[in-house]
């Protein structure tokens, strides 16, 4: 509070309007974290506490919901089976969208610009729409029940978005730099694989970071293509407990947690490069 | 597709070393093998699906043994006639119009608020934009217990009994106010994102056209309203755009919520083709739901594209 107080001294018409900014703006943080709060504090009850004392701060705090989750195998499997789908479209969503956006970028051809728009097409229709139709060329091609075919759909799906990000990080590398390359011999994968990539690596974090949240938090892709529950991800995972345990809110509460909690951790870590993904997708549009 | 093709720097194509012709040829692979797997991909997963759909919408069937029932346009034809559909479509709407007229200015204020230099500005964005990361099970799992209608379960309603003369709400079993208590969640996910947009947006606009306007004489308000707002344009348009698409293709928070009721008050057009594709297995069906979305969603996209391009051209 000390701060502004410097910036606008002993303008005292400015002080209450700033005073209401704060009010308003810690009403909002409560609105906000509340849902959560009251999600961890539940977590951390007996069924009992749950029922009896429902938003208090739990005391004492009973870790009891969380080791009978942790010891059982299903959360495990979900993390596991998350991180693989989620590791597998992130690596295909780079590789492909680096490679065209290079193109885009870097050469000039007949029918570039009708190419540009064919493989950004994805933009005007999200997952939804297009599941069905997906779902049903993965049965034809027998390949439901397969954690590939859930990388590959979301790799799909993620194409379109992700060469724009990247052709405009690449589009702000100097074009010299590709001169010289050439001059110095390189041939133009050398020059993509050596020079544009790790030049354009906050472009590259910004395209993973946001991958691996969409990846990661996608229902309808395993829902739809996964039959099988050992192969489940932890958004599918998760519905499914809440469906069978439903009546121990405690233990949903510990298990939803549970399941946040890498995402937190991930966006605590990793909120930069989100932030410049996202805008740098939005600017284009 | 790639007939011809030069190096964008001309350059370098009338190079010293005349590596004329094979370089030409080393460029045409290149192009072709670097795009080849985004094509592929794209067209495998994207493209091909949706023509295939599109066969499909034309029979009855449920996906046991070959589609052999052709019945032309009948699916569609029930789609559309279909009250359910009807109301799902709506409904689709009516979240669409709640996002802009509500969810939209809120987070531009807060984003003007919060301004470029405001003390503790990093710290409001992180939490603000924190829902937008989690899953959206995980916020409607969150939110199916706000929302229990027992005070001593559902936190909103164990607010409202602290006022006088209010009775419990069960604001999910209630065809009259499932929308809006959807429409809450909603916002309470995706504001940080528009948020996020905004804030964004305002650092591209310098500085000094605005102290210029407020030394002309302009008052708060007025510099807002015609400078800083006008200036947010483009940023507001893809907010718009953003919040219109996902509206009309929203499923999941609606799915794991109320899977489309109490007696359909909640269908969206994604949940209603879930129900009959997936749940029933009328695969037919299914897929001429599906394409009966795609099409909506293509002509909101195109109207979009031609209304920006004449706004860009008027600016210009």
């Amino acid at each position: 509070m000390a701060k502004f107080g410097t910036r606008h001294a002993g303008d005292s018409k400015k002080v209450i309007p700033i005073i209401l900014k704060y009010l308003f703006l810690i009403i909002l943080t409560l609105i906000i974290l509340t849902p959560i709060v009251i999600l961890i504090f539940g977590s951390l009850k007996t069924r009992g506490e749950m029922y009896s004392r429902p938003y208090t701060i739990p005391n004492p705090p009973r870790i009891e919901n969380y080791i009978r989750i942790l010891t059982g195998s299903t959360f495990w499997r979900l993390l596991l089976n998350s991180i693989i789908v989620m590791l597998g479209t992130t690596f295909g969503v780079l590789l492909v969208c680096s490679l065209a956006a290079f193109i885009f970028s870097h050469f000039n051809f007949r029918g570039k610009g009708l190419t540009y728009n064919f493989l950004t097409l994805g933009l005007m229709f999200p997952i939804t729409v297009a599941i069905m139709p997906v779902y049903l060329v993965i049965r034809q091609l027998n390949l439901t029940d397969s954690l590939l075919a859930v990388v590959l759909v979301q790799t799909a799906f993620n194409i379109s978005g992700n060469i724009i990000i990247l052709r405009n990080f690449f589009n702000a590398i100097p074009h010299e730099l590709e001169d010289a390359a050439y001059m110095d011999g390189c041939t133009a994968f050398d020059y993509f694989w050596r020079i544009l990539l790790p030049l354009a690596r906050p472009g590259l974090s910004a395209v993973a970071a946001l991958t691996m949240i969409v990846s990661w938090n996608d229902l309808l892709t395993p829902l739809i293509l996964l039959n099988d529950d050992s192969l489940w991800t932890l958004p599918l995972g998760t519905m499914q407990f809440q469906g069978q345990y439903g009546q121990d809110l405690a233990l949903v509460a510990a298990f939803v947690s549970l399941a946040a909690l890498p995402t937190v951790i991930f966006y605590l870590i990793a909120e930069k490069q989100i932030v410049s993904g996202l805008t740098a997708g939005a600017v284009k549009g | 597709m790639a007939a011809q093709y030069q190096p964008q720097s001309a350059q370098e194509s009338q190079g010293p070393r005349g590596y004329g012709l094979t370089r030409q040829a080393k460029n045409r692979i290149t192009i072709i093998l670097f795009l080849l797997p985004a094509i592929v991909i794209f067209c495998a997963f994207i493209i091909y699906p949706i023509f295939r759909s599109v066969y499909f919408s034309l029979f009855d069937w449920n996906g046991l043994g070959p589609a052999t029932d052709f019945i032309g346009l009948k699916n569609f034809k029930r789609i559309l006639t279909d009250t359910i559909f009807q109301k799902a479509v709506i409904n689709n709407l009516l979240i669409a119009a709640l996002s802009l007229a509500v969810q939209l200015p809120i987070s531009l204020a807060i984003a003007i608020m919060v301004g470029r230099n405001f003390p503790g500005r990093g710290l409001f964005r992180t939490i603000f934009f924190l829902p937008y990361v989690l899953s959206e099970v995980i916020t409607a799992i969150i939110w199916l217990g706000m929302f229990n209608p027992n005070p001593e379960r559902g936190l909103v309603n164990a607010l409202l009994e602290l006022m006088p003369f209010v009775d419990p709400v069960t604001f999910l079993g209630d065809p009259g106010l499932v929308l809006v208590a959807i429409f809450i969640v909603l916002s309470w996910k995706y504001f940080g994102l528009h948020m996020l947009l905004f804030m964004a947006g305002l650092q591209n606009i310098p500085h000094e056209i605005e102290e210029a306007a407020l030394i002309d004489g302009a008052n708060h308000w007025q510099m807002l309203t015609r400078i800083t707002i006008p200036l947010l344009g483009g940023t507001i348009r893809t907010s718009a755009y953003l919040s219109i698409l996902g509206s009309l293709t929203q499923f999941t928070l609606i799915w794991v919520m109320t899977k489309g009721g109490p007696v359909n008050a909640s269908e969206v057009m994604a949940t209603y083709m879930y129900r009959y594709g997936f749940v029933r297995f009328w695969l037919g069906y299914g897929s001429a739901v599906a394409i009966v979305m795609l099409l909506i969603a293509l002509i909101f996209s195109l109207i979009y594209r031609r209304l920006m391009e004449r706004q860009d051209y008027l600016a210009a």
